[in-house]
């Protein structure tokens, strides 16, 4: 079986990287988060917008997202700082990530007494906390511990002739070899969930899957809105495609052939071995978050038109199936596979090339967003600020 | 396994009633292609950006579209064979709240 180089951590899990996390409990402390990260180097910090002013499921969902991703295993240690008022308890986030055995610790900037005191002690905890890091060594890990975060942007025609294909094959071989992946960006599902649903383990994960894609259908109806233009929004029209059904279609062979094992909620934990759709909006920053949140260690993003975005804890792999994207942004792309389009390559050839660098980047080659320092962050809100 | 390769242009299922352009296509080009064992052949009536759909038969508005061999939408006016085929002549049938 393939090996990969990978962090164990206490919890059992695998990470593929090793990061310093600073997690500002609400925007209020975002400030002294990004402060005392950028206070010391390699230490990397979340820009949470949210975390008061929230209700019910929405709240629950920030919540969730917050510790998921401070669970995360590419995370070593986090520091969580909060500024003290705050409806999403600082203490009650540091303690929902050290269930993951990892080193946490917290402070809020109203008990250090104002701004600059909280930067001063925040980033003497970081600075203890990455030495610690620094002591850990990478091992051999069966890659069967990988999650997959499956991902596309800026779609265009390329990316359902080839990027996605490849990547789905890419993602059957790391199922056989005992990984598991997550297909999301529920939206991109409308006009392909009938497919999909006819590969789910049984009627109630089929059943389960319908009802999110009609959800998210049905918040269009409420909006009394036409897709288009949203989906697919003016580069993926450009790019070729003309409806949101023709755009579904291409994503979904992103996820291979395999059975679909379970569906679950944005940024809950994976439970399944194999594939996986959490429900998430369209949006890359957005259902990328919640893959990680999720427990995925690596992402792979098609794109046809091109996109730079990254993550603040986990590496993105760019493929393009397109030509001239790949000419144009060179810098930004991993893997080119429109061989497959022009030059009568396989689907196994390419297919090989995305798992290839997949597990080259688990073993530590960085990504071109990584090398960028490309940290968007972004989390689904479900309902109003109040 | 199920796409057909024509001279720069994919069909991505032999029920599909459109094609892929892989390169752009001058309007007059004639190609030639097989389907389930039939030869065929199709004239681009229409500069065809690559990437961008063509039609392989004549539409009328209603007629569902497909590729993939599945339906990505369908048509709101008369399309030609070899005509491009996108959004000012085909629409969603999904996510039209306009219409509910």
């Amino acid at each position: 079986m393939d090996k990969i180089k990978g962090y164990k951590r206490a919890d059992g899990k695998i990470g593929i990287r090793n990061h310093m996390l600073v997690i500002p409990s609400v925007i209020c402390a975002a400030h002294v988060a990004e402060s005392i990260a950028r206070n010391v180097p390699g230490a990397v910090f979340i820009a949470n917008q949210y975390g008061c002013g929230q209700m019910g499921k929405d709240f629950e969902q920030t919540f969730r997202t917050l510790a998921g991703i401070g669970r995360n295993p590419n995370v070593g240690a986090v520091l969580v700082v909060g500024l003290g008022c705050e409806l999403l308890r600082p203490e009650k986030l540091a303690h929902e990530i050290a269930e993951s055995k990892k080193p946490v610790e917290m402070i809020t900037i109203q008990n250090e007494g104002g701004t600059s005191a909280a930067i001063k002690k925040g980033t003497a905890i970081v600075e203890r906390l990455t030495e610690t890091l620094r002591l850990l060594h990478d091992e051999s890990c069966p890659v069967s511990e990988l999650i997959l975060g499956l991902e596309c942007g800026g779609s265009d025609s390329t990316s359902g002739l080839a990027s996605n294909p490849a990547v789905g094959y890419a993602t059957d071989l790391l199922i056989k070899a005992g990984g598991s992946a997550i297909l999301t960006e529920t939206p991109e599902m409308i006009g392909a969930e009938h497919i999909l649903a006819k590969r789910a383990v049984n009627a109630s994960v089929a059943e389960k899957l319908l009802s999110v894609v009609n959800a998210f259908e049905q918040k269009v109806f409420d909006e009394g809105c036409d897709i288009r233009g949203t989906q697919p929004c003016p580069g993926n029209m450009a790019g070729g495609i003309t409806t949101i059904e023709e755009k579904s279609l291409g994503c979904a062979f992103k996820a291979g052939t395999n059975t679909i094992q379970d569906v679950i909620m944005y940024g809950e934990p994976v439970r399944a071995q194999g594939l996986t759709i959490m429900d998430a909006p369209g949006h890359d920053v957005q259902s990328m978050i919640g893959m990680l949140a999720s427990g995925a260690q690596v992402v792979v993003f098609t794109t046809g038109r091109g996109n730079p975005c990254g993550t603040p804890i986990a590496p993105v792999v760019k493929v393009t199936g397109n030509r001239e994207t790949y000419l144009n942004m060179k810098e930004n792309t991993d893997v080119y596979v429109g061989d497959l389009i022009h030059s009568g390559s396989t689907l196994e050839d390419e297919g090989r090339k995305v798992y290839d660098t997949i597990l080259r980047v688990c073993n530590g080659e960085l990504t071109a967003s990584e090398k960028f320092g490309h940290r968007e962050f972004g989390i689904w809100r479900i309902a109003t600020t109040i | 396994v199920k796409v057909i390769s024509l001279e720069g242009a994919l069909i991505l299922d032999p029920k599909d009633t459109v094609a892929t352009a892989t390169v752009t296509l001058d309007a007059g080009k004639e190609i030639g292609y097989v389907v389930g064992g039939q030869e065929r052949k199709i004239t681009i009536i229409q500069d065809i950006p690559a990437g961008h759909k063509f039609a392989l038969q004549d539409m009328h508005p209603g007629d569902n579209l497909y590729k993939y061999g599945e339906i990505i939408g369908k048509a709101f006016v008369e399309i030609r064979s070899g005509e491009h085929v996108h959004v000012h002549n085909v629409e969603s049938l999904r996510g039209r709240g306009d219409l509910s």
